[in-house]
């Protein structure tokens, strides 16, 4: 018990300390997890609407490997981003190992199926008349999945924060392809993680609460970002 | 239609997943706790574990004494917080000046070495660094003046503590771009030294290990710098009422007595020694300073935990 109130003063000492060490893994965490979101989003989103628009051969077939994808373990996309960016790997010779782009991609590939399912998901479930309106009113492809997209919100606002909330705090990727090096692909939650490995407990408290405190503001940050007109 | 087809199907699941539910809490831990008679909780470095010793070593103590040994693996620095917390009985570490500030601190009621192995500096095949073949200090400070990459564990495991205390011995470590602090375990560190090409400080038991998954090759000629001690400590049974100090002392006991000495000499992987046993010589003449803390009051507390394991 006393180690998480250490933790919180800890925490308290090292944001208001402005420590370098944490603030840099904190940046890092951000921007990482924010673009590999963004990435997913877009390719998701996209992915997703089309799922539930087109139909084609093997789309159910599709939607059942997107939807288990949201349950693949980051331990095996850090192993298969490792496998692929490995020195012996397929993509070895772009270098991406051990920097934060590495993560990037493989923070992407989490947050992909998420986005891509819940798309699919609401898209789907989406009243017919909505479509069939739109149609009947001229709307070209372009304006009527825009349509859809404005309808769904609520449902992709969702799919992003929890991409964001897998992604910000996950620990296998950043481990196995960032290699968690200082001043360089060390991110809050690679830091806590090392915190507790080396006994420090109370510091790795503290960083995962810093990690819980911005996860929380970004959160907030992304849903009023993306609320709907009536929130408004 | 979607909605009514899906809500159909989780009806046929549920009941499924609630015998799943049920049983799978059952399966996960029958047994496991059943031998209450004592349950030994030691803290170690990876290192011993990875390498696969102490399942040559525990299986028999286990059996002698009919208890289960749960073994936490570690950094030496998080294996000595853990017995700072009471939270292990026993640790198995290597890093002796941390040992000896937790044996003076009072955190440990008895301390013995037991074996011993070696460090290694790797490097490329290649050398960019012209370090091959020199002593380890030596092998530093090139890797150092050719500002070449070197993997430092950052993480205050034994390995790590040892790479400070041998940058100290030449005088610091300068700053240079090329030094990473992983903060990761041997292993892993070793794979990105790999990857990367780059300098290690590595015990020889996971270099051995992971000789056929890397390219690296080591550099620096054997050394008594080089050299890695393994001590056992018991944890001071004051720290917690539920502290196993009897069996703690039992394994340590065990640990240092011929037989698990002999297995410890006799344990290959990959064809060569990893540990040399510390004890088998000096058999009957244990060093008392070896065996206790410094202050003469952690020597009587030694006495007494030696008195309740005599007397039971």
């Amino acid at each position: 018990m006393q180690m998480l109130i250490d933790g919180l003063t800890e925490a308290l000492r090292l944001i208001a300390g402005f420590d370098p060490l944490v603030m840099g893994a904190a940046w890092r965490s951000l921007w990482i997890s924010t673009l590999a979101v963004l990435l997913g989003t877009v390719v998701g989103v996209a992915i997703g609407s089309g799922l539930a628009r087109c139909r084609f051969f093997g789309r159910s077939l599709l939607v059942l490997l997107f939807r288990a994808g949201m349950a693949v373990p980051t331990v095996l996309i850090g192993l298969t981003c490792f496998a692929l960016f490995s020195r012996r790997g397929p993509l070895g010779g772009m270098e991406l190992l051990y920097t934060p782009w590495a993560i990037v991609v493989g923070q992407f590939l989490l947050a992909l199926p998420i986005v891509v399912s819940w798309t699919h998901g609401a898209v789907s479930n989406l009243d017919t008349r909505v479509a069939e309106t739109a149609q009947t009113l001229g709307a070209g492809w372009l304006r009527r999945w825009r349509t859809y997209l404005s309808e769904t919100r609520m449902a992709i606002t969702l799919a992003v924060l929890t991409a964001f909330a897998r992604c910000f705090t996950e620990l296998g990727i950043a481990m196995m392809v960032g290699g968690n090096i200082q001043y360089r692909t060390r991110t809050l939650a690679t830091a806590t993680a090392l915190e507790t490995a080396r006994g420090e407990f109370a510091r790795g408290v503290a960083m995962s609460l810093l990690l819980l405190l911005m996860a929380m503001i970004l959160t907030v940050a992304i849903a009023w970002l993306m609320r709907t007109e009536d929130e408004r | 239609m979607t909605i009514k087809l899906l809500s159909c199907r989780f009806r046929t699941l549920l009941p499924l997943l609630l015998v799943a539910a049920a049983i799978l809490p059952t399966a996960g831990c029958g047994g496991s706790d059943s031998s209450a008679s004592g349950v030994l909780r030691l803290a170690t470095t990876t290192s011993t574990r990875d390498s696969g010793l102490l399942d040559q070593l525990l299986p028999d103590f286990e059996k002698q004494h009919g208890c289960r040994v749960d073994v936490v693996a570690k950094g030496t620095g998080a294996a000595l917080k853990l017995g700072e917390g009471g939270d292990a009985d026993v640790l198995i570490v290597h890093a002796r000046e941390a040992e000896n500030a937790f044996m003076d601190a009072g955190h440990g009621v008895r301390h013995a070495e037991f074996m011993t192995n070696y460090f290694t500096i790797l490097g490329p095949a290649a050398d960019p660094a012209v370090a091959k073949g020199q002593p380890p200090a030596e092998v530093l400070k090139r890797i150092a003046a050719a500002k070449v990459k070197f993997l430092s564990r950052g993480d205050d495991s034994g390995t790590h503590k040892r790479e400070l205390s041998l940058w100290k011995a030449v005088g610091g470590r300068p700053e240079w771009d090329g030094y990473l602090e992983t903060g990761q375990g041997m292993g892993r560190t070793l794979t990105m030294a790999d990857e990367m090409q780059g300098y290690v400080i590595t015990d020889v038991g996971t270099y051995l290990k992971f000789q056929d998954k890397i390219d690296l090759v080591p550099l620096a000629t054997a050394s008594d710098d080089l050299r890695n001690p393994y001590a056992a400590i018991v944890v001071n049974p004051n720290k917690h009422e539920r502290i196993n100090s009897k069996l703690a002392g039992l394994l340590v006991d065990y640990l240092i007595s011929d037989t698990a000495q002999k297995k410890i000499g006799e344990y290959r992987a990959a064809g060569e020694r990893l540990f040399l046993p510390t004890r088998l010589l000096v058999e009957g003449r244990a060093k008392p300073q070896d065996e206790a803390g410094p202050s003469s009051q952690q020597k009587v507390t030694q006495q007494q935990a030696t008195q309740q394991e005599n007397s039971e």
